[in-house]
């Protein structure tokens, strides 16, 4: 169960990083989104992988640390919050700045920059 | 008064939320008055709450009755309760200053400024780990709506880049956390000091993982080598009442960083004692170097202003990096200096700019200014203070910092570079004198129409955080018997770490 866990979370993350270095805001966005899920589950991780435990005392045999699922809660909503915000704010730039990318203008690559100039010819 | 360790989060809480009700949330002469008068409330609660740790000694506010380490608790010790009183006094200064013309700017200034305090302050306080990165969140996201308060293309192209790196550094947070409590099993900060001398085996290596996990997002706070680029693009595009509270957030990182590096990973830590010292020392020094190559590079005060809060931002890691009681001390007398004249130079800096017409702050020759001499003078005095000369509070501060460096290689290393960057600063400030108030046209073509004067409240914020230097500097002995104070705290394990866990079941809690 450990492994497959870990194996989930790890992919997540490395999903969510990988999204996050892209240039426009959609997929920065959603990476975010994924980094946040993924900590998330993590974070439910962290008081160890129980089964048939719950949080609660005296309802089974083992227990289950009832901290981290309090920890996530605060986590999710926090994490809900910004990314409703990061949205928003995504889209004040794509108004303000007329484009999607995170720097606020488009990289000029080598094509782009000769269509230019030929056009402007 | 045994509520009075929580009051600076109740009452900026209380009137942000109240602020956005209707009899004052339509009406901006209201909201002036009463966000005013509550953080001239606060500036008094934080001055009380310092001079209540001398002679109560510290509080540990339980929420809840939840005995330690269970449960949350907010820890009044006379470090925290001088940052807050800083940071209550810089935000009085700024919202004065805001009164003037930018709280109309876009809606909700005084909510959104509430609730920033209010997370800055939490920040402060508070003995738990999560918590403190409840407080880091609610701060962080009154300063993205802060900092695109007013609008305009520059402001939105910062702060995307600002949330977007605050939100991962949120995550890596997070996971630093969840390591933390996976190998110690708790998140009170008392408690992890006490847990992480017991660590043995593999667990240590995941522990050391976390902490320096935690270290990355702090450094990214606090505007550590390579994790500054954001911060002088951010703090010369927000405004200025903004950008001047925006001063003490990078010192709420290095604050961490003392608190969790310096107590939890500190002397007593067993097998993980200073596992921070060795990242610290060369990043906290390159970081002095960029800051001062920012300064002497930047062609306007407020990018001058904003490279100079990197700069302090490396002495400061600088003092963490030593780790003593006297480089402690001397951290904190230079932080309440860097954060308050830090805060004043950008409310100066835009006054200039807005007398300046279409140059702005820009280094360039442009009108003359209607108040020269009320801006030349605290002008002198904001970069004398900055730069670290005599007579003001900079000088004692670097003082403190190059005393308290002990052996020989160390001494090699700091003192060059802290002098180093002070002769940069020097240059670039006297540079932007000589071009803001000596070079500018006399034709009176040039300066079309007038600029708006200076507003009642203008004058006050920038008197009230500029002469906050001299009087640094004029009460520097009881100061420094105050951070030495809290410096031996810190650094007396038997204080800080285990009298908060063994603390008596006290009628404090609500």
């Amino acid at each position: 169960m450990e492994g497959v866990y870990a194996f989930c979370v790890g992919l997540m993350t490395a999903c969510g990083i990988f999204l996050t270095l892209r240039g426009r805001s959609f997929s920065v966005v959603v990476g975010l989104t994924l980094l946040s899920y993924a900590v998330n589950l993590f974070l439910f991780a962290s008081g160890r992988l129980k089964l048939d435990a719950a949080a609660v005392l005296g309802m089974s045999e083992e227990y289950g640390d009832p901290l981290p699922q309090a920890l996530v809660l605060t986590a999710i909503v926090i994490g809900f919050a910004m990314t409703a915000f990061a949205v928003i704010l995504a889209m004040r730039a794509r108004a303000d700045l007329g484009n999607d990318h995170v720097d606020g203008r488009n990289p000029q690559t080598k094509e782009s920059a000769r269509q230019k100039a030929g056009g402007q010819r | 008064m045994q509520h009075l360790s929580i009051l600076p989060i109740l009452l900026p809480l209380i009137t942000g939320a109240l602020l956005l009700l209707p009899p004052l949330s339509k009406n901006i002469k209201r909201q002036r008055v009463t966000a005013i008068l509550s953080m001239f409330a606060q500036v008094i609660v934080g001055f009380a709450l310092v001079v209540s740790i001398q002679t109560e000694g510290v509080t540990q506010y339980i929420l809840g009755d939840w005995r330690p380490p269970f449960g949350i608790v907010l820890v009044a010790d006379a470090m925290s309760t001088v940052m807050v009183a800083v940071t209550n006094f810089l935000a009085f200064g700024a919202l004065c200053y805001a009164t003037g013309s930018h709280d109309r700017t876009g809606g909700y200034f005084y909510p959104l400024f509430m609730f920033q305090v209010m997370g800055i302050n939490g920040a402060f306080l508070t003995g738990d780990a999560f918590n403190l990165f409840v407080f880091f969140e609610i701060l962080l996201i009154a300063s993205y709506a802060l900092l695109v308060h007013g609008g305009g293309k520059q402001k939105t192209q910062a702060t995307v880049h600002y949330v977007i790196l605050n939100l991962a550094g949120s995550s890596v947070f997070l996971f630093g956390l969840g390591i933390l409590y996976g190998t110690l099993g708790t998140l009170n900060i008392a408690d992890m000091a006490q847990k992480v001398s017991e660590l043995d085996g593999s667990v240590v290596i995941l522990t050391k993982i976390g902490a320096l996990m935690l270290l990355v997002v702090f450094g990214m706070k606090s505007a550590m080598l390579p994790l500054h680029f954001w911060l002088p693009k951010t703090y010369s595009s927000a405004s200025a009442p903004v950008a001047a509270i925006f001063a003490v957030m990078t010192k709420v990182g290095i604050y961490s960083i003392f608190r969790i590096h310096g107590v939890v990973f500190g002397d007593d830590a067993g097998e993980l004692a200073h596992i921070a010292q060795s990242w610290l020392w060369p990043l906290a020094l390159m970081t002095i170097v960029v800051g001062t190559i920012g300064v002497l590079a930047s062609p306007s005060l407020k990018l001058v202003t904003a490279n100079l809060v990197v700069l302090s931002a490396g002495t400061l890691l600088v003092c963490a990096a030593l780790q003593n009681e006297a480089a402690t001390s001397a951290a904190l007398y230079y932080m309440i200096h860097s954060t308050l004249v830090a805060g004043g130079m950008f409310l100066l800096a835009d006054l200039i700019g807005r007398q300046r017409g279409k140059a702005e702050d820009r280094f360039v020759m442009a009108k003359a200014m209607d108040n020269p001499v009320f801006l030349a003078i605290f002008f002198s005095i904001a970069a004398i203070a900055i730069i670290g000369m005599p007579p003001f509070s900079g000088f004692i501060g670097k003082i403190m910092i190059l005393q308290s460096v002990q052996s020989a290689t160390e001494q090699m290393w700091v003192w060059p570079i802290v002098l180093l960057s002070s002769l940069g600063s020097l240059i670039a400030l006297s540079r932007a004198g000589t071009t803001l108030f000596w070079r500018y046209s006399t034709n009176k073509q040039s300066s079309g129409e007038d600029s708006q004067p200076i507003h009642l409240g203008e004058w006050l914020g920038i008197v009230l955080l500029l002469s906050a230097s001299p009087i640094l500097a004029l009460f520097a002995g009881p100061l420094t018997d105050l951070t030495n104070e809290a410096a031996a705290y810190l650094f007396n394990s038997s204080l800080s770490v285990d009298a908060l866990l063994t603390a008596p079941l006290s009628k404090g809690g609500v």
